[in-house]
């Protein structure tokens, strides 16, 4: 039961590609691989450690103020995040800027928490709420380094392609800009939902 | 229990707020140090590289430390008083002995604060380096005023112009490639450009008192007047120029 609740998110309930869920940050944090990374295990803290607590505390909700209730503790998680990234990853935090906050409005989490944790055990929903976050940081992860490859020629920030390939340094090979552009990131994240679906063919809406 | 009942429902959420504030402020309690350390060492490495120091920063094994010794060894953290406004002013001795003047600056861009560190050579007016960065500025666009390739249009140009100050202007469009005191703006990001020019047009003109103090000190009056009286078009000796005759 619980392996089934960790692999499901991971291909065929995935987050990004088949619920269509935190899209936004997907494209913003993609350009290189180590904002991309940083995001994803922020993401996934977030995702286990909020649907986790909601578990715990689920059936003293007040209903009226569920939503109200929700938010404050993954608003909490997520200024924790924040704080920590600040201290021990400066530089990292400084680059996803912004984007750390506005994981409050990724929509896996409140989704989750909605759709499993207020219905299930803490454990269960734990490995929910992590599973989830995987399966968003394995498109984010992957969109990131074809992004960083080719927009940059580089990967987690080494050098990849040689630099004498370069034409500025007299070789034939130039960066492709629009790789760094957001507009690339969605037509990667569509490339991927065509494969994956071309994969498992269930996935395809009936007519 | 009957969870819907008013009362519940105002002690419940009471009780969430507080546990959830004491959790934060324990957090940023003990987190602040750090914090506040990696802002400074983040500050020290700015004012390093708008003289082109701690370049070697990313792959020193102890960062921290790497700064602070550059930081020590070559930077003066000194202020002027001007009227009752303090400037902060860094004073930094090359190697070679030649001395720099550092500018901090302050503005606003688009979303949120941009800063910067304007290094001066000691002629007041040719710029030998700068540093910019932002708090929220679009990536991509107003965001990449804090790029190398950014920052470096600033090295060598002139903020003085025919004896007049002129700061320096960031040409949407494409600057003038003879002019000495214009850059490239950033395509897409003309607010943040703008801001860029109106920052340093205002937090230079604070440093014209001191830059003509300090003028004067280094050439004797006659000498000044002389040049004040000749044609010069360029360089220190416009500054020096413009600097004699009382700012507007």
């Amino acid at each position: 039961m619980n392996k089934k609740i960790f692999t499901e998110p991971l291909f065929n309930g995935n987050p990004i590609t088949v619920l269509v869920l935190g899209i936004c940050s997907a494209l913003a944090v993609t350009t290189k691989l180590e904002p991309a990374i940083v995001m994803a295990i922020s993401v996934t803290v977030v995702t286990g450690f909020s649907s986790f607590i909601i578990s715990l505390i689920r059936n003293t909700i007040p209903n009226r103020i569920r939503i109200i209730v929700q938010l404050v503790v993954v608003a909490m998680l997520v200024i924790l995040v924040d704080q920590i990234l600040k201290a021990y990853s400066y530089e990292v935090s400084k680059q996803l800027s912004v984007f750390v906050g506005l994981i409050i409005t990724n929509c896996i989490i409140m989704g989750r928490i909605e759709a499993f944790a207020l219905g299930n055990k803490p454990f269960p929903s734990l490995i929910d709420g992590l599973a989830n976050g995987f399966g968003y940081g394995i498109i984010l992860v992957v969109v990131a380094f074809v992004r960083e490859f080719l927009g940059s020629g580089t990967l987690y920030g080494i050098q990849i392609i040689p630099l004498n390939w370069y034409l500025k340094n007299g070789g034939f090979y130039e960066n492709n800009g629009l790789m760094i552009l957001p507009p690339m990131a969605l037509i990667l994240i569509g490339l991927i939902i065509w494969v994956q679906r071309s994969i498992s063919k269930d996935l395809i809406e009936k007519q | 229990m009957d969870t819907n009942k008013n009362l519940y429902t105002v002690i419940y959420s009471t009780i969430l707020v507080v546990v959830v504030a004491v959790v934060l402020a324990l957090a940023s309690y003990l987190l602040k140090d750090k914090q506040e350390r990696n802002i400074e060492i983040e500050t020290k490495q700015m004012v390093l590289k708008s003289v082109h120091l701690g370049t070697e920063a990313a792959t020193a094994a102890d960062k921290a430390k790497y700064i602070e010794d550059l930081y020590s060894k070559y930077i003066k953290d000194t202020s002027i008083q001007e009227g009752d406004i303090t400037l902060q002013l860094y004073i930094c001795t090359l190697d070679s002995k030649e001395k720099l003047y550092i500018l901090p600056v302050h503005g606003t861009g688009l979303w949120g604060p941009i800063w910067g560190y304007i290094a001066m050579k000691n002629d007041f007016n040719t710029i030998f380096g700068a540093t910019l960065d932002h708090k929220g500025e679009t990536p991509g666009l107003g965001a990449e005023i804090n790029t190398p390739e950014f920052c470096k249009q600033f090295e060598g140009k002139q903020i003085f112009e025919n004896g007049k100050f002129v700061s320096i202007l960031v040409v949407k469009g494409g600057a003038d490639p003879k002019a000495v005191n214009q850059i490239d703006a950033i395509s897409g990001g003309t607010i943040t450009s703008k801001a860029v020019e109106a920052m340093l047009q205002s937090n230079l003109t604070e440093y014209l008192s001191f830059f003509k103090a300090n003028l004067n000190k280094a050439v004797p009056v006659d000498e000044v007047s002389a040049v004040s009286d000749s044609t010069v078009t360029a360089g220190a000796d416009s500054t020096k120029a413009a600097l004699t005759t009382p700012i507007k």
